[in-house]
């Protein structure tokens, strides 16, 4: 965590003494910026890699389905890679220092999909021609198409935020959106909005869009630049309880509305997929803002109760819950899809049948929501080890970036967007293998579905962007900045305001001058070791 | 801010380790027993999705796998049995819902391609791109002579079983069964179709599922003389000139109990009759003292080179082992010789018997199967002929084909093949709780021609057949037996 330090903070720091920072080298060449490098190489390098898994995945699946390989297939193939390279030349035109793992991880999970995805509709194709019905269209197609626009949102973020910290000032008005984008489906008559039940859609015509995953991000946006305006809201002392200090109750109120939000989804959309989501994911924004884990505990027990509600009140959850404990109870009926996705996986094993070897198609929705059996049955408890971990590194690397960034927006963003990423892997893995009640969201980059692919795109462009901060040289485009002085970032962003803030209480809690060896562990707001380069080195 | 970023890093990394504590829960803990449950459907698919091997005869399939007519069907392939009841009792069935008999459960590994003699092709299948598919049994039935055995058996109405045997190979020539199932239903891909024909076949009576030739244990009655004989002969304890008792009844050592001829006649005019007379009119009374004299462990020694007490044997299908019972007396060993009391042998253990004699002594291990082919009809491995131990000698075998000449020649003679001299050992066997007034099961034990035997058969017709309680082993199982060895012969008329 040495590296992301901008040298010219760095070499101004008045009075810190260099033994301080010896293992970062970059800042013992602090004024030449070039040295930095931008491991731009290293991306290219592993998505080569991701290609070549996923043409290796491609020919297995060809090989074991006993098909030929097609100029199609060809061009399908020449399609992904042509827009991994524009993704990546993107990447080196507008951020250059971007994390050089992220995209490459995304591609990857990408690529893997749509692997599966094809071989799902092989499955349906043979399906459909031994009964003598019409072909269906290839959703891998699709998926393409959709990779594709995926791109284009993921180009375009990159260009249009040039600077993560802009996003702050969009805090609201991305709350807004997203709410309406969550509330949309509940209030749209059910005929364009549900979808097996769940009423978390909106069709239009052809196309239908899950809005909630694009919601996911703009809540994201909205918690960073609430919770870095309004942090001292959620940090005012409460009473000390069980070594925790608890809120106010007052002080409650921001918490009851996203509580509120979470639970007016379970119960009008019928989802707990994205209700876990969105409130899991506040709660651990509010958690990385305060270092509080009574906001945690206060979150998870209400929570739990509301859930416990809708529980006993709503039938939808009750049948997730019932076929949670025993999905074999009503083998033939609500447990079908858990039960059958458990015979793949059973089926699949250790090692999985390999590729176009097994029969992902006899779960439904084994291409969205239930495709992690797919991979689990033909990859084997292997092949799903590997991608959860290729998730679990693509939500350290964010976290990786929330760390490095300097500022404590981007922090909250990148930290939120990781754990947006973790956090919807686990519930809807873990649906899907029956460790949590089963809900309806995709997996990440791997499930078919538009907007979840498209949304993901840009949630990893947002990383990017966070990341690319991190890296970043100080920038030259900063004449105003001072040189020296702990106060350099202050006037960048509208986040003065916040910075102030935070340094004033800070000031007023630590002595002057004494704060460096007690920010790492200290369980205050922590506003110096995300300012002072010193206290930063050591944190990390 | 830094540390709640690291604690939520490792509450990420907590998240996937659970995930994957469940993933390897069901994918390895518990995978056997969900891969194994009934209600998944992967393992049928893949069984159905290839194609099974079939099971020939004589140039003739009796069992293959044939594309679904159903072009819906989930399952591409459907089992099809020619001939279906004639041949179940050795094909067995294929059930989705009821798993497999017979044939298909004893080759199963054969005929769905995963035996391990058939590596090679599957490797050489996958190399070539050739669909892969299962094995081929081809049977050592002779189907002139199973369809012989079967009409024979059918057009009386008969409820039994037939065994020949290939007296130099072991090799089963006809394994019938009767009343016999079609085992197509059973192969339906409907289930209830399935269900219905499994449940009214359970409930047959007589019943049609079981295979009364490997499956059943009768006594034996008189066809057991030649093992009683055959241990004598071995003893020197007899000679076919021997004098032997011709009273009509005996009293039983150790006991009050005597046991009469089968019909209450003396065996002769005189107070003996030369061993071979009793043996042809098969008079009780001479193998009842016989075998006390020979003893029980002689007996049950011979018994057991013959076959019996073998729980291990298969066919492939396995063999339920036929038993002298413990013969812990002398009256009980008396009752043993004629082969009744405790002595229960399966149909096949009779042919047994008569193919070791047929064989000059040397029993060999019978079997139905007489090659393992690829799917291409190429040969894997084909059965070579096993001996087994010498049961007797050649000098005793001579002695017991003569005496067996004198009981054939002594007989009604019914369905006599012109020109072929069989030899042969009826029976008449009594059985269950009034073994005087049910009807008794009948045998007819023979081997022809003599000399150069080319078929060993046994017959057993339950409960006398279509004579009832006046029913012997002469008049209702000794036309089938005759006609079995016509149809081997190539002589039909």
């Amino acid at each position: 965590m040495a590296r992301p330090t901008a040298p010219g903070a760095r070499s101004g720091t008045p009075g810190s003494p260099g033994y301080e920072r010896p293992a970062d080298r970059t800042a013992l060449r602090p004024a030449v910026a070039a040295a930095v490098s931008t491991r731009r190489g290293v991306e290219l390098a592993l998505l080569g890699f991701a290609a070549v898994i996923t043409t290796g995945a491609l020919v297995l699946v060809e090989a074991n389905q006993e098909q030929e390989l097609t100029w199609a297939l060809l061009y399908l193939g020449a399609a992904y890679m042509a827009i991994l390279a524009l993704a990546h030349l993107a990447v080196r035109r507008f951020a250059p220092y971007a994390d050089p793992l992220v995209l490459p991880l995304a591609a990857l999970l990408n690529g893997i999909g749509l692997v599966m995805i094809h071989r799902v509709d092989l499955a349906k194709i043979a399906r459909a021609a031994s009964l003598g019905n019409e072909e269906p269209a290839q959703e891998a197609l699709r998926q393409v198409g959709w990779t594709a626009i995926g791109i284009v949102f993921f180009v375009g973020v990159l260009w249009l935020v040039p600077d993560h910290r802009t996003l702050a000032r969009y805090g609201y008005t991305a709350g807004f959106v997203g709410l309406v984008l969550l509330a949309l489906p509940a209030v749209l008559p059910a005929s364009l909005s549900e979808v097996n039940g769940a009423r978390i859609w909106i069709k239009l015509g052809p196309a239908s869009i899950q809005p909630g995953e694009f919601a996911k991000i703009l809540f994201v946006v909205f918690f960073a630049s609430f919770l870095v305006v309004k942090r001292d809201l959620f940090t005012s002392a409460g009473k000390h309880f069980l070594g925790m200090t608890f809120p106010r109750p007052r002080d409650l109120g921001p918490l009851l509305v996203a509580w509120g939000v979470a639970m007016a989804v379970l119960v009008f959309e019928s989802d707990l997929g994205t209700s876990l989501m969105f409130f899991g994911i506040v709660l651990v924004m509010l958690y990385v803002a305060t270092e509080r884990i009574s906001w945690v505990i206060i979150g998870l027990t209400i929570f739990g109760a509301g859930a416990f509600a809708a529980w006993t009140f709503v039938d939808r959850v009750q049948i997730r819950v019932s076929v949670w404990l025993d999905p074999f109870a009503d083998y033939n009926g609500r447990g079908f899809q858990v039960s059958q996705g458990i015979f793949g996986l059973a089926t699949g094993g250790m090692g999985g049948t390999g590729l176009g070897a097994g029969r992902p198609e006899l779960v439904p929705f084994a291409s969205t929501d239930f495709i992690f059996t797919s991979l689990g049955e033909e990859l084997g408890l292997v092949g799903i080890a590997a991608l959860l971990l290729i998730y679990c590194v693509l939500a350290t690397r964010a976290m990786r970036s929330a760390l490095a960034v300097r500022d404590t927006f981007g922090k909250l963003l990148a930290a939120g967007l990781g754990f947006a990423i973790a956090w919807q892997v686990f519930v809807v893995v873990g649906g899907v293998i029956n460790l949590i009640p089963n809900t309806g969201i995709t997996a990440p980059f791997v499930s078919y579905g538009g907007s979840s692919l498209v949304a993901n795109y840009a949630l990893v462009a947002i990383v990017l962007r966070v990341s690319n901060a991190a890296r970043q040289p100080a920038p030259d485009r900063r004449p105003g900045a001072a040189p020296g002085g702990g106060g350099q970032q202050a006037p960048l962003a509208p986040l003065a305001e916040a910075s102030t803030e935070m340094v004033s209480r800070d000031q007023v809690r630590t002595p002057p001058h004494g704060h460096g060896h007690q920010e790492a562990g200290a369980g205050g707001p922590g506003a110096p070791a995300d300012r002072s380069p010193r206290g930063r080195t050591r944190g990390e | 801010m830094n540390t709640p970023l690291r604690r939520v890093s490792l509450a990420v990394m907590v998240l996937v380790l659970l995930l994957l504590g469940q993933a390897t829960w069901i994918q390895v803990v518990k995978a056997d027993e969900y891969r194994a449950d009934p209600r998944n459907a992967r393992v049928l698919l893949d069984e159905y999705a290839r194609q099974r091997g079939q099971i020939s005869a004589g140039g003739e399939v009796l069992a293959q796998s044939v594309q679904s007519p159903d072009p819906g069907d989930r399952l591409r392939y459907l089992r099809q049995y020619t001939d279906g009841p004639l041949y179940a009792p050795v094909t067995g069935y294929y059930s989705q819902i009821y798993g497999a008999g017979g044939m298909e459960r004893a080759m199963d590994p054969v005929l769905n391609g995963t035996d391990d003699r058939l590596f090679v092709r599957r490797i050489s299948d996958a190399v070539t791109g050739r669909d892969p598919a299962g094995g081929n049994v081809v049977l050592s039935i002779d189907p002139r002579v199973q369809r012989a055995a079967y009409d024979a058996m059918t057009s009386r109405g008969y409820q039994g079983s037939v065994v020949a045997i290939r007296p130099q190979t072991g090799e089963i020539l006809a394994m019938v069964s009767t009343p016999s199932y079609d085992p197509n239903p059973l192969a339906s891909h409907s289930g209830t179709v399935q269900q219905n024909t499994w449940n009214q076949l359970s409930e047959d009576d007589p019943p049609t599922l079981t295979n009364r030739a490997t499956s059943e244990t009768y006594p034996p009655g008189s066809t057991f003389k030649i093992v009683n004989t055959a241990a004598a002969l071995e003893a020197g304890m007899i000679q076919p000139n021997s004098p032997v008792t011709a009273a009509p009844r005996i009293t039983l050592p150790d006991s009050t109990t005597t046991l009469e001829n089968y019909d209450g006649k003396p065996c002769g005019p005189g107070a003996t009759v030369p061993f071979a007379t009793a043996f042809a009119k098969s008079c009780n009374g001479p193998f009842a003292q016989l075998a006390v004299q020979v003893g029980a462990d002689r007996l049950r020694a011979m018994a057991t080179s013959l076959g019996f007490g073998n729980p291990g044997l298969t066919v492939p299908m396995p063999v339920e082992a036929s038993e002298t019972g413990p013969m812990a007396d002398g009256a009980s060993v008396a009752q043993s010789g004629i082969g009744q009391r405790d002595v229960r042998l399966t149909p096949l253990q009779n042919a047994m018997i008569t193919a070791t004699v047929a064989n000059g002594g040397v029993p060999m291990t019978p079997t139905t199967v007489s090659q393992i082919q690829g799917q291409d009809l190429s040969t894997v491995e084909s059965t070579e002929p096993d001996r087994l131990q010498r049961a007797f000698s050649q000098s005793t075998a001579d002695t017991l084909t003569q005496l067996m000449i004198g009981s054939e020649n002594n007989g009604s003679g019914q369905g006599r093949i012109p020109g072929v001299q069989i030899a042969s050992k009826t029976g008449t066997a009594e059985w269950g709780a009034s073994p005087k007034t049910n009807p008794p099961h009948t045998w007819y034990d023979a081997f022809g021609p003599v000399p150069n035997p080319q078929i060993a058969v046994s017959v057993i017709v339950e409960r006398g057949g279509n004579r009832g309680e006046e029913a012997t082993g002469g008049s209702v199982a000794s036309p089938v037996g005759r006609a079995v060895i016509a149809a081997a012969l190539g002589n039909n008329g």
